[in-house]
């Protein structure tokens, strides 16, 4: 049976791993290649590296970090941040990365995402789309939730299907960084309304929520930062504790 | 510089990750990503990967004029396909209603989508992606130091369904029993990725890279119960 997949994110910026905190504050984790190796020991799933560097001079250390991490950690990778036409996907992609991840550009410019996907196929384009509840329903925000879309986040999850996106990477930005675990009725909404799996994102603070994620969200994967970097759960730890609770994992 | 084994390249997607595990399983090989026919034909062994939409994939090897040497390398020489690289050596794909290559009986479908349900009723995704546990339907060389069940990472939304079961020579569940694996003569494809699969999946290209097609009794005398 196919297994629900745990995903390791590192947020990286001039070639460090760092993780917000509701994308404010930044902490130090660690060198990226080393994690990404000891996550690849520990069993996950894919990892996701979201390059948050602010000036374009450093722009090119994640190439640099992809081909390291691509030349001996074999599980897939997806890359994000920054992208803003073809050519950066086809950049990461040479790099060694397996998917590309399209989050404000996906915004500004929807053909991107169309064109990224008729050039190098819908599995390697994942689309991000960071969320925020507004009255009775989610909108997109971009620019790290600071910029509100007017975008209703589930017609626009819909209208990314037909785009060609192969994946969506959902972030609850009321959740994100606060520990109080997914917005369930977000990833639910939006898994249910679309064929692509969702990858849920933002606010995972315990095992519960992983389990939840899945049960009551309907994720297909589940992605998290702080509980894997600063080593309050294990890979392993998360993958037996969601097995215990029937659900179909990668031992 | 002879070339020891040969990654076609035809323009679809992207072939990184296969040239780096393969060259990471056969460190002191000459591994060569190309699209050049003299170089496929030249190869002591050939690995067919690829990626995205059938009839792009079929355009892309006639504009490359790449038909003939992959035809003529599988059926000469040790031959690993990968995903799409599977999907077109059958005679036809769904997928834009395209004809393939024709070096295996059968044709490729869409999961169809009546179907994706789990028992519980939970509606299953298409792509089928993420890792599953494969079942091996023969012994074979390329599964040897492989558990049976073993997990791949697939992603695809099409699937083989070669005429002759005897070539199946692995399969998974979504939720339906699928052909992953294929084997007749010196070809062996699958649908899953080894060179994402971590550890099982380097074994598997670890094996295809020493794979004498010729002497498979040899190989299977040498890996023990795997081939029993």
């Amino acid at each position: 049976m196919l297994a629900k997949r745990i995903i390791p994110c590192l947020d990286v910026t001039n070639g460090r791993v760092v993780k917000g905190v509701n994308f404010v504050e930044l902490k130090d984790a660690g060198d990226p290649v080393e994690i990404a190796r000891r996550y690849n020991e520990a069993g996950a799933d894919e990892l996701t590296f979201l390059d948050i560097t602010a000036s374009s001079d450093n722009r090119d250390l994640i190439l640099h970090i992809i081909e390291a991490v691509a030349s001996e950690v074999f599980i897939p990778l997806t890359v994000g941040g920054g992208v803003r036409a073809v050519g950066d996907v086809q950049r990461l992609l040479n790099a060694g990365a397996d998917k590309v991840s399209i989050n404000t550009s996906a915004v500004t410019n929807p053909q991107l995402v169309k064109d990224a996907s008729d050039r190098y196929g819908s599995q390697c384009i994942v689309v991000a789309i960071d969320a925020k509840r507004v009255g009775d329903h989610w909108e997109v925000f971009t620019h790290g939730g600071r910029n509100a879309t007017g975008l209703n986040a589930v017609e626009w999850a819909k209208k990314m299907e037909s785009l060609g996106a192969g994946e969506l990477l959902l972030t609850s930005m009321d959740r994100d960084g606060t520990k109080s675990g997914f917005d369930l009725d977000l990833t639910r909404a939006i898994s249910d309304a679309v064929d692509i799996p969702i990858i849920a994102s933002g606010g995972v603070g315990n095992l519960q929520h992983l389990v939840d994620g899945v049960k009551e969200g309907h994720a297909d994967a589940v992605l998290a930062a702080s509980i894997f970097h600063f080593g309050e759960y294990g890979i392993g730890e998360v993958k037996k504790y969601m097995k215990q609770h029937g659900i179909e994992v990668r031992l | 510089m002879s070339v020891d084994i040969a990654v076609i390249d035809y323009g679809m997607g992207n072939l990184r990750s296969v040239s780096k595990a393969i060259e990471h399983v056969a460190p002191t090989a000459s591994v060569v990503v190309t699209s050049d026919p003299a170089v496929v034909a030249e190869a002591g062994r050939v690995v067919f990967p690829g990626q995205g939409a059938a009839p792009d994939c079929m355009r892309e090897i006639d504009a490359r004029g790449l038909r003939q040497a992959i035809i003529d390398a599988a059926r000469s020489k040790p031959f690993l396909g990968i995903c799409m690289g599977m999907q077109v050596l059958f005679e036809h794909s769904e997928e834009g209603d395209t004809a393939c290559l024709g070096l295996l009986p059968g044709t490729v479908q869409r999961f169809p989508h009546e179907a994706m349900h789990d028992d519980a009723g939970n509606k299953l995704k298409v792509p089928h992606m993420g890792w599953n546990n494969v079942h091996q339907a023969m012994p074979h060389p390329l599964w040897v130091g492989i558990e049976e069940g073993a997990r791949f990472y697939f992603v695809h939304s099409y699937f083989v369904q070669p005429t002759t079961p005897e070539m199946i020579a692995g399969f998974s569940h979504y939720p339906f029993p699928f052909t992953c694996a294929v084997a007749s003569g010196n070809i062996f494809a699958v649908q899953f990725h080894p060179e994402k699969s971590q550890n099982d999946g380097l074994t598997l290209l670890g094996n295809f890279v020493t794979w004498n097609p010729g002497e498979r009794d040899t190989a299977c005398d040498m890996s023990g119960a795997a081939c029993a």
